[in-house]
């Protein structure tokens, strides 16, 4: 148990201090490999977990996935040695705003939920539970959300061939 | 059949009566640790070797033969002659970014290679999910490349970091169809209970005509996430003097060399996880006198065997065809091999729930 925390603290001054860094640098590609490595915590932080399956998710879809595209988006508009610096105090503001709300609703949300402990079972989830959710039609399955998942991305599909294909 | 846990077992067992759990956890993590890298870099020097000596075959020539018997020692020698090269600092280069590129490389393809089955039991990771944390723990080496082309601040580095994202993007797509076809036939995604069902029959037999066209979409995806030819796009020397990692000297690029051999061993060891039974050894049906004489064969001589047979099918491939334009490499992908991987899983599907498997 003791050493469970060990590692949480271990993984969490990771993400801190690499969110902090992602935020402060002022060059941009810095800055999305540091964010990778707070991605890499998150992913650390569900194998510490045994959610093996969110774990994976996680780097494929965020490392794997989002970083390299904003990698590629950065690279192709050429701007990945561009300086990040606040120029406009508008922009400033709005900024501090949106930190300051997401800060309060996350607090608030922490503080006000009833986090059942003796939820988490110290097991991972087997695949074939994990599968039979995922496509089943009853109570508390996600079925809907799947096709409507797999709809956005079709859509995606064929708005990528519109743009990319020859006149 | 040796079942390893046992050993493991007992190591575990040892250590937990020497010392307290925190501390006897620490410490294998450390010996596993030790023995990852060190089992990395032994499969790493023999396959520079052999691929010298396979690339001299098809080319009618004998290979390194001069330092050690056979040439064995050219490895080693090459491996202090990266050493003593002057490690350049690039003008206008993020040096953070450029120091780190190679060790995002190497890690990606650790922690891969530490999922690998070598025997019964014999194994570092084995998830539930096992398959598809392969696939995900793979996914993050492009970042590497790319990584390390803008970092070198060179438009040719640049290039080929390009490219490679590209070409590993699209291929990582059907290597994830041809092994989820192989999980349509399996029916779990664990790899040591995938290698367990293959005891009695090999996935490539068992799944037939499905199987061996998958396996044939895999290999050549493969050849294309390990950026080899004729998929080398982003180092194609004629072109761009090194890709991504012309800017790196010494042991950078030392570790680039590397990940990329052992991406190729990482290939053809999941190859042969899945397609050829990993550590099981040849079984036909009715045959009980050959299967038992097979078993006597160790699983890792089994796993060993399968898998550099698969690297030398890539070498075969590596040193036979003519390298891809970059619009032939994304047409292949997306107007062949992505239709045909999502017809196969349907055609496996079918196998499988009408049992036309063996």
């Amino acid at each position: 148990m003791e050493l469970n925390i060990v590692i949480f603290t271990g993984l969490a001054i990771v993400m801190i201090v690499s969110a902090i860094f992602a935020v402060t640098s002022s060059k941009i590609m810095r800055a999305t490999t540091l964010l990778l490595f707070v991605l890499f915590g998150t992913a650390g932080l569900y194998f510490m977990l045994h959610y093996t399956f969110l774990g994976a998710v996680q780097i494929t879809v965020y490392a794997g996935g989002i970083v390299v595209l904003f990698i590629f988006a950065i690279l192709l508009i050429g701007k990945g040695s561009v300086d990040v610096t606040q120029t406009s105090l508008l922009r400033y503001l709005a900024g501090m705003a949106t930190a300051l709300t997401g800060m309060v609703l996350t607090v608030y949300l922490i503080t006000n939920t009833d986090f059942a402990a003796n939820f988490y079972t110290g097991e991972g989830v087997p695949m074939k539970e994990l599968g039979m959710a995922l496509m089943g039609t009853e109570k508390n399955n996600y079925i809907l959300p799947f096709e409507v998942m797999s709809v956005l991305l079709l859509a995606c599909t064929v708005g990528a061939i519109l743009i990319a294909r020859k006149k | 059949m040796i079942d390893f846990k046992s050993i493991t077992t007992a190591i575990d067992n040892g250590l937990h009566e020497l010392m307290p759990a925190p501390a006897a956890l620490i410490t294998e993590c450390v010996l596993v640790a030790v023995c990852a890298i060190a089992a990395y870099l032994v499969f790493a020097i023999i396959m520079i070797y052999m691929e010298r000596k396979v690339c001299a075959a098809f080319q009618c020539r004998l290979g390194p033969n001069r330092v050690g018997y056979g040439g064995f020692l050219q490895v080693f020698a090459d491996v202090f002659k990266m050493l003593t090269k002057e490690i350049i600092e690039i003008k206008n280069s993020d040096s953070r970014l450029y120091n780190l590129a190679p060790f995002l490389v190497v890690m990606s393809s650790l922690i891969t290679f530490s999922c690998l089955p070598f025997d019964n039991g014999l194994q570092i990771l084995d998830f539930n999910i096992g398959v598809f944390f392969i696939m995900a723990a793979s996914s993050f080496g492009i970042l590497g490349i790319l990584l390390a082309g803008w970092s070198s601040n060179n438009k040719f580095s640049m290039i080929g970091a390009m490219r490679s994202g590209g070409q590993m993007i699209s291929y990582e797509l059907s290597m994830g169809l041809s092994i989820l076809t192989l999980v349509v036939l399996s029916g779990t995604m664990q790899v040591s209970e995938m290698v367990e069902t293959q005891t009695t029959g090999w996935f490539i037999v068992r799944g037939h005509i499905p199987a061996i066209i998958a396996f044939i979409i895999y290999i050549i995806a493969g050849n294309a996430e390990t950026n080899r030819a004729p998929f080398d796009l982003p180092e194609a020397e004629s072109e761009l003097t090194a890709g991504f990692h012309t800017e790196y000297s010494g042991m950078g690029f030392g570790l680039f060399y590397v990940a990329e051999f052992m991406n190729m061993f990482i290939i053809a060891g999941i190859a042969s996880t899945i397609f050829l039974g990993g550590w099981a050894p040849l079984y036909i049906p009715g045959a009980e006198g050959f299967n038992s004489i097979m078993a006597y064969i160790p699983g890792f001589v089994w796993f060993l065997g399968k898998t550099f047979f698969v690297i030398w099918l890539l070498m075969w491939i590596r040193w036979t065809f003519p390298r891809l334009r970059i619009d032939q490499v994304l047409v292949l992908e997306w107007k062949y091999l992505v239709p045909i991987g999502l017809l196969n899983i349907l055609i496996m599907t079918i196998c499988v729930v009408m049992g036309w498997t063996f």
